[in-house]
C-alpha cells in the first residue's frame, strides 16, 4: 500500500497531469472549431442565407436588427486573396534570395549578421508594420503615383510582403542547410560554377521545405489584420486596380465586429467570415502536410 | 556543343547571380536598419517627458498594461506549454493520439490571431456575461502562446542526450523523476528562450486583444486594491496595451497629440521587443555554457521537424 502511493507520487500523479495537458490542447482545438461552426453557420441556418450568396455574391448589406439584408462577402473574400497573393509574389523571390545568400554564399555573415536580422524582422509586431505603413509608405504612393490617398491594394501587398519574407527566409534557409553536402560536391565535381549548383542541385532539392515556406507565409497573409486594415482604404467595392482601394475579411470584421449586436444578422455575417478563415488557415495545413509527404516519399 | 563558350556564359551568370544574392542581402538589412531608425526617431521626435505618465496624457497605463497582460498569460500559459510538451516528447509514445495533438498543435499554431481574439470574446467576454477585461486578454494570447511554447520544450526535452537519461534510469529514478531531476533542467536553457520569445510576441499582440481586453482603460494608480474596478491589478477591469493603443489612436484617436502618442507608443513597443529578443538570446547562450559547460550551438528553429 504505502509503496504503491509512493510510486504515484513519483510516477504517476506527473504523468498524469502532462498528460491532461496534452488532453487540453485536443480539447481547446476542437472547442476553438466547433464555436466557430456554431456561430458561424447562424447565417446560413437562423438568418436563410445560401452558401453561394456568401461567397459569391457582392451585395453587403446585412441587416443591424433582425434579418432580410444582403450577406454577399464576395468583396472581402477577393480583397484578402489579392492582396495576400501580390504580397507572396512580392515576398517569394527576395526571401528565396536572402535565404540563399545565408546559406549558399556566405554562411557565416549569414549566421553572424542576416539570421539575426530576420529574427528581429519576424519579432516586430504587425500593428508597427501597420504603422510604418501608414506613416510612410500611404503617403508615398499617394505622390509617387498622384493619388489622392496612398490606401490601396499596393500599399497592403507591401506591407504583408515586408511582414511575411522573414518567415519564408528562414523556412527556406533551414530547408537549404539541410540538403546533403554531398549534393554540392558531387555538382561541383562535375564541373558546375555555384549557381549552376545552386540552381540546378540545392535548389530541387530544397524545394519541399521552400514551398513550405511559401504558404507559412501565404497563411500568415491571409490571416493577418490590423497591418492591413491600417494601409488598405477599407472601401466596399472590388478593386479597380492595383493602387485602387479596397477592403479584406480581416479588415471588415475587425472593423465592424465591435459595432453590431450579439446575433443580428450583421453580427452573423461576420462570423461567417471568421469560420472562413479558419477553414482557410486549416486547408494551408493540409497543403503543407501533403508537400511534406511528397517531399518525404521522394528521398 | 561548343564548351568553351559555353563555360565562359556559366561563368558569367554565376558572377550576375552572386551579385544580385548580396544586393538581396543588403537590401534587407538596409530595410531593418531604415524600418528601426525610422522608428526611434519618430519616437525621439514625439517624446515629452509628459507623454510617460500614467494618466490619460500619457502611454504609462499602457506600458503597465502590456506587463502585466502578458505576464498573467504567461503564468497561464507556460505550465500548460511546458507539460503538454513533456507529455508529447516523453509519453506520448507517438501514437495516434500524439499524432492528433500534433495537429492540433500545428493548427493553432497557424490560427490567425483575430479568430483567437474573436473566440475570446465570445467565451471569455459574452458567455461569462461580462465586458472587456484584462483577463480575457490574457487567456487569449495564452492560447496563441501555448502551441509555441509545446513544440519548444518538446524539441528541448528531446534533444537531450539519451545517455542522461540512461544514467538517472540507472540510478533507479522513475520516469517521472528522470524528466523533473534530469532532462528537464538540461532542457531548461531552450525551454527559457522559448518562453522569452513568446513574451515579445505577447507585448506586440493586438488584433486577439481588440475585442477581450478592450481598447481604453480607466485606472487610478492610487489604488492598490486587486478587488476595486479603478486598481491597476483588477484582472475584471479593460486594459489596452501598447499594441491595441497604437491601432486605437491611428484609426479613431481623436486627441490632438493622437500622432505624438502613437510614434511614441511604437518605439517603446519596438524596445520592449528588441530587449526580448536579445534576451532570449543571452539567457539562452549563458544558461547553455553554465548548465552543459559547452559552446551553444547554433538555435534550432522551434517548428523544425523532420
Amino acid at each position: 500500500m504505502k509503496l504503491k502511493r509512493e510510486k504515484w507520487k513519483k510516477e504517476y500523479l506527473g504523468r498524469t497531469a502532462v498528460t491532461l495537458a496534452g488532453l487540453f490542447i485536443i480539447v481547446l482545438t476542437l472547442a476553438i472549431g466547433a464555436f466557430l461552426f456554431y456561430k458561424g453557420t447562424a447565417t446560413f441556418t437562423s438568418d436563410h442565407h445560401t452558401v453561394a450568396e456568401f461567397l459569391f455574391s457582392s451585395n453587403w448589406e446585412p441587416a443591424q436588427q433582425g434579418s432580410g439584408g444582403k450577406v454577399g462577402a464576395a468583396i472581402f473574400i477577393v480583397g484578402s486573396i489579392i492582396i495576400s497573393a501580390f504580397a507572396l509574389l512580392l515576398a517569394t523571390p527576395f526571401s528565396i534570395a536572402a535565404a540563399l545568400f545565408m546559406t549558399e554564399i556566405s554562411p557565416s555573415a549569414g549566421r553572424r549578421i542576416l539570421q539575426p536580422a530576420v529574427e528581429i524582422f519576424v519579432g516586430i509586431p504587425s500593428v508597427v508594420y501597420g504603422w510604418v505603413g501608414l506613416t510612410v509608405l500611404v503617403p508615398f504612393l499617394a505622390k509617387v503615383f498622384n493619388l489622392a490617398y496612398g490606401y490601396s491594394v499596393l500599399a497592403g501587398a507591401i506591407v504583408l510582403a515586408v511582414m511575411i519574407s522573414p518567415t519564408i527566409t528562414s523556412v527556406a534557409a533551414d530547408a537549404i542547410r539541410s540538403v546533403p553536402n554531398e549534393y554540392r560536391e558531387a555538382s561541383y565535381g562535375l564541373g558546375s560554377t555555384r549557381w549552376q549548383m545552386i540552381y540546378r542541385v540545392v535548389i530541387p532539392a530544397a524545394m519541399p521545405g521552400i514551398l513550405t515556406g511559401v504558404v507559412l507565409g501565404l497563411a500568415r497573409a491571409f490571416g493577418e489584420a490590423l497591418a492591413v486594415a491600417m494601409v488598405i482604404g477599407k472601401m466596399q467595392a472590388f478593386p479597380k486596380g492595383l493602387l485602387s482601394p479596397t477592403t479584406n475579411l480581416t479588415a471588415e470584421i475587425t472593423a465592424s465586429m465591435g459595432n453590431t449586436a450579439e446575433g443580428s444578422e450583421w453580427n452573423n455575417a461576420l462570423w461567417a467570415m471568421a469560420l472562413l478563415l479558419l477553414i482557410i488557415s486549416f486547408l494551408f495545413i493540409v497543403i503543407i502536410r501533403l508537400i511534406g509527404k511528397k517531399g518525404a516519399d521522394k528521398t | 556543343m561548343k564548351p568553351k563558350f559555353h563555360r565562359s556564359s556559366a561563368k558569367t551568370t554565376d558572377k550576375a547571380a552572386t551579385v544580385a544574392l548580396y544586393t538581396v542581402a543588403d537590401l534587407f538589412l538596409v530595410l531593418l536598419a531604415a524600418f528601426t531608425i525610422y522608428i526611434f526617431y519618430r519616437g525621439a521626435v514625439a517624446f515629452k517627458p509628459e507623454y510617460l505618465s500614467f494618466t490619460r496624457e500619457g502611454i504609462g497605463i499602457q506600458f503597465f498594461n502590456t506587463i502585466y497582460l502578458v505576464l498573467i498569460s504567461l503564468l497561464i500559459s507556460v505550465p500548460i506549454g511546458i507539460a503538454a510538451g513533456i507529455y508529447m516528447a516523453e509519453y506520448s509514445g507517438g501514437g495516434r493520439i500524439s499524432r492528433f495533438i500534433r495537429t492540433c498543435i500545428e493548427t493553432l499554431a497557424s490560427l490567425p490571431s483575430i479568430v483567437v481574439g474573436l473566440f475570446g470574446y465570445l467565451v471569455f467576454v459574452v458567455m461569462t456575461g461580462s465586458h472587456w477585461n484584462l483577463l480575457a486578454g490574457a487567456l487569449a494570447v495564452s492560447i496563441l502562446n501555448i502551441p509555441s511554447l509545446t513544440t519548444v520544450t518538446e524539441d528541448a526535452l528531446e534533444s537531450v542526450p539519451e545517455l542522461y537519461r540512461e544514467g538517472s534510469f540507472g540510478l533507479g529514478a522513475t520516469h517521472w523523476q528522470t524528466i523533473t531531476g534530469v532532462i528537464l533542467p538540461a532542457a531548461l536553457p531552450r525551454v527559457l528562450t522559448g518562453i522569452v520569445m513568446a513574451a515579445g510576441r505577447g507585448f506586440g499582440e493586438a488584433a486577439a486583444l481588440l475585442f477581450t481586453s478592450g481598447m481604453s482603460s480607466d485606472v487610478n494608480f492610487r489604488n492598490w486594491n486587486p478587488w476595486s474596478r479603478t486598481s491597476p491589478l483588477n484582472l475584471l477591469r479593460p486594459a489596452d496595451t501598447l499594441a491595441v493603443h497604437i491601432w486605437a489612436l491611428k484609426t479613431e484617436g481623436i486627441e490632438e497629440n493622437a500622432a505624438q502618442l502613437s510614434d511614441l507608443s511604437s518605439a517603446v513597443l519596438m524596445i520592449l521587443v528588441f530587449a526580448f529578443s536579445l534576451g532570449s538570446r543571452c539567457i539562452g547562450d549563458r544558461l547553455e555554457r553554465k548548465i552543459t559547460g559547452s559552446e551553444p550551438k547554433g538555435s534550432k528553429k522551434a517548428w523544425k521537424r523532420k
